[in-house]
């Protein structure tokens, strides 16, 4: 009798907690929901309202838009100049970032391994601000010997067409920054793929007498491909679309060959360059521009996530 | 001298067959080293030929090491091992690349901020402060003045509203994800589109957030809310991930006794699965502030730019930490003398950096401190 008044007591206390809320219940779930929608809500949003103040421009005759020739010959040296600059981004940082994560799953002994990876992840939390800051005043001027010597040795390839900048202000120089900037996205994610690796297969690789690259060779890399290649596209993407270094750190012109003269623009840094006194048509334009990098990246990082939810289907891994 | 390198551990020592067996096609220890004591030397002296300077020294040292070492190494030990070694170097190599330009970051904030770090930076905004103030200063005739003090109090209220805004957004939309949804269709469609919004870049947000309240109240609408709407969009994803990531590893061992007690789903969730969580869920958002707390872009077109304190995030513009490092490089309070204002962006960069920092290191020590008590992955 006795122990049927004390679980009399709990067993109440359980039960005001269950009916605190059949109402509960659905307006937590209503409110959970409406979260998620919101998100979708706020995604086509962007694009929308982008759309509508980016109409005045699509709309407007062609001498009233910058440069005098229509919307499009104002957009595509931009285009060229933001491809062109995350293009010498991934070029320096894929091998980079690759062999750094290389470094810390298969090199560094376990000691050193996290370290290391704070210090990598360290350098994603540094602000874009103080990388443009850094690449305009340290790294800009220190690149001025090796512009020179190109422009001197290599100035037959067009890349390397003289006269060289003085200052460093360069496409090149900007794209050495945003290299260091995206180097911790495909180092982090190269990482975790690398150490999914099967065990079994790097000891059968092993145990077979290959040497540590081969095993590599044959077991890591074929298995962290499609992880690479979506952390190289998500790289693109944030590339693509840095402002600040690239505004800080070139010295904007018109679109040229050469990437050791000042000259080139970025999609990001001509809009936050100009927007802060632009009006009117000119407003109109900068948030078209705007509306054309928010499509290309949407683009690159659909095609990433598409490669990384197909690889998760395949791998087992998670 | 790479050739005595290689030509060594062929003769075998005379101490026995046995030995010389097992130590036939090793490199012996000194090989390695060897190779890049000449390296250094030689590149130092290919450097002086050219024009000596560390960075070109550094970099023929390193180009002649590979190249040296390897060779070195395939001749000894044949090509595959030369083939692994290479690597093994080029492996070292790139961290190196890697950390150098992290130190050169660190040392130049910490070089050029520490000086203009004081008091006056602090607590005083670029209130009244004018080129001729600066020319004064350079001229020696008075202090630096001027300083981030509003530019920190913009940093402070616009992450405020930001994160008032993208947390319960953030953490209803992965409670829905991780309990509700099960693989439905929307559910799916959430993920995918919180991952695709991870990539906006952080200048379009600025442009939306300053489109979205230009159509409701008129063209070049700027005050310091408009900027908490761009960041929003930027820290929500952030908010998303990492909570659903914490959510999936509450144990669903918990769930079930909950719900086998005849608790409300409701119930569970805000006060078994939530609570488990809360630690993984708090460093989360602590790292997603530290993320947006270092946003320029969306600020600059969104926030507009202040040299006096606006404590108002509903009116009137504002300025925040990095906006304020961007316009005094750029644009210095006195174009013929900028070290002033060079001095007070270092300052504010070192500012800024040690607020990231310490949010990190906060977000990692909450999260080791309450780790979930699971056995979870």
């Amino acid at each position: 009798m006795s122990t049927t008044v004390t679980t009399k007591e709990p067993a109440s206390g359980i039960r005001r907690a269950a009916a605190g809320g059949q109402a509960g219940d659905s307006v937590f779930s209503a409110l959970s929901l409406g979260a998620g929608v919101l998100i979708l809500a706020v995604l086509a949003a962007v694009a929308v309202f982008l759309s509508l103040q980016a109409l005045p421009t699509f709309r407007a005759p062609a001498e009233e838009i910058s440069g005098g020739a229509g919307f499009f010959s104002y957009i595509w040296p931009l285009v060229i100049g933001t491809v062109v600059a995350a293009l010498i981004a991934l070029v320096i940082a894929t091998p980079l970032g690759i062999l750094v994560a290389l470094y810390i799953s298969h090199y560094a002994p376990a000691r050193i391994a996290k370290p290391v990876g704070y210090i990598i992840d360290l350098l994603a939390a540094i602000p874009s601000v103080v990388y443009g800051a850094w690449g305009t005043t340290v790294l800009a001027s220190s690149l001025v010997p090796f512009y020179t010597w190109a422009a001197e040795h290599l100035g037959f390839i067009p890349i390397f067409s003289g006269p060289a900048s003085q200052t460093g202000k360069t496409m090149f120089t900007a794209g050495i920054v945003l290299a260091i900037m995206v180097l911790p996205i495909i180092t982090a994610m190269s990482r975790e793929i690398f150490i999914q690796t099967p065990k079994l297969h790097e000891e059968a690789a092993l145990a077979l007498g290959a040497t540590r690259w081969e095993m590599i060779r044959m077991t890591v890399l074929p298995f962290a491909r499609p992880g690479i290649i979506s952390s190289v596209m998500l790289a693109l993407g944030r590339a693509l679309g840095e402002t600040m270094a690239v505004a800080l750190v070139l010295s904007s012109g018109p679109l040229m060959a050469s990437l050791i003269q000042s000259g080139n623009q970025t999609i990001a840094a001509e809009i936050a360059l100009n927007f802060p006194e632009a009006y009117g048509l000119r407003l109109s334009e900068l948030i078209a521009a705007g509306l054309i990098l928010f499509l290309i990246t949407l683009v690159v990082n659909m095609i990433a996530r598409a490669i990384i939810a197909r690889y998760k289907e395949f791998s087992g891994a998670n | 001298m790479f050739n005595t390198a290689s030509s060594a551990p062929v003769a075998t020592p005379s101490s026995g067959a046995r030995k010389a067996r097992l130590t036939s096609n090793q490199r012996p220890k000194w090989l390695v080293p060897a190779v890049g004591v000449a390296s250094i030397v030689v590149g130092a002296a290919l450097s002086a030929l050219v024009g000596f300077n560390v960075a070109l020294w550094a970099v023929f040292a390193a180009v002649l090491f590979l190249v040296a070492a390897t060779l070195a190494v395939s001749l000894v030990e044949g090509p595959r091992n030369g083939a692994d070694s290479l690597v093994t170097y080029l492996v070292y190599t790139a961290f190196v690349l890697a950390v150098v330009p992290l130190i050169s970051v660190i040392w130049t904030v910490l070089a050029n901020g520490l000086p203009g770090l004081n008091a006056n930076l602090l607590l005083t905004s670029m209130n009244g402060v004018t080129g001729a103030t600066d020319n004064a200063a350079v001229a020696g005739e008075a202090p630096v003045l001027g300083g981030a003090y509003h530019a920190i109090v913009g940093t402070v209220s616009i992450t405020f509203w930001a994160t008032l805004m993208s947390v319960p957004i953030g953490l209803l939309t992965a409670i829905y994800l991780v309990e509700y949804s099960k693989g439905a269709w929307l559910g799916r469609s959430i993920t995918f589109f919180v991952d695709v919004m991870t990539g906006i870049p952080s200048i379009v947000a600025g442009l939306f957030a300053a489109a979205l309240f230009g159509l409701l109240f008129g063209p070049s609408t700027r005050f310091g809310f408009v900027a908490a709407v761009a960041l929003t969009v930027l820290m929500i994803p952030t908010v998303v991930k990492n909570t659903e990531e914490m959510l999936k590893i509450v144990p669903n061992e918990l769930r079930e006794a909950s719900y086998a007690l005849g608790v409300r789903k409701w119930r569970t969730i805000t006060k078994v699965v939530i609570p488990t969580a809360i630690s993984g869920i708090a460093s989360g958002v602590t790292l997603a502030i530290a993320r947006v707390i270092g946003e320029t872009a969306p600020l600059l077109v969104t926030a507009g730019f202040a040299t006096s304190i606006n404590w108002n995030s509903f009116s009137g513009w504002m300025t925040t930490l990095p906006t304020y490092i961007y316009y005094q490089i750029l644009t210095p309070t006195s174009p013929t003398n900028p070290d002033p204002s060079l001095q007070r962006a270092w300052a504010a960069a070192l500012i800024l950096i040690v607020i990231v920092m310490l949010l990190n290191l906060i977000a990692r020590l909450v999260a080791r401190a309450f780790a979930p008590k699971t056995a979870g992955r």
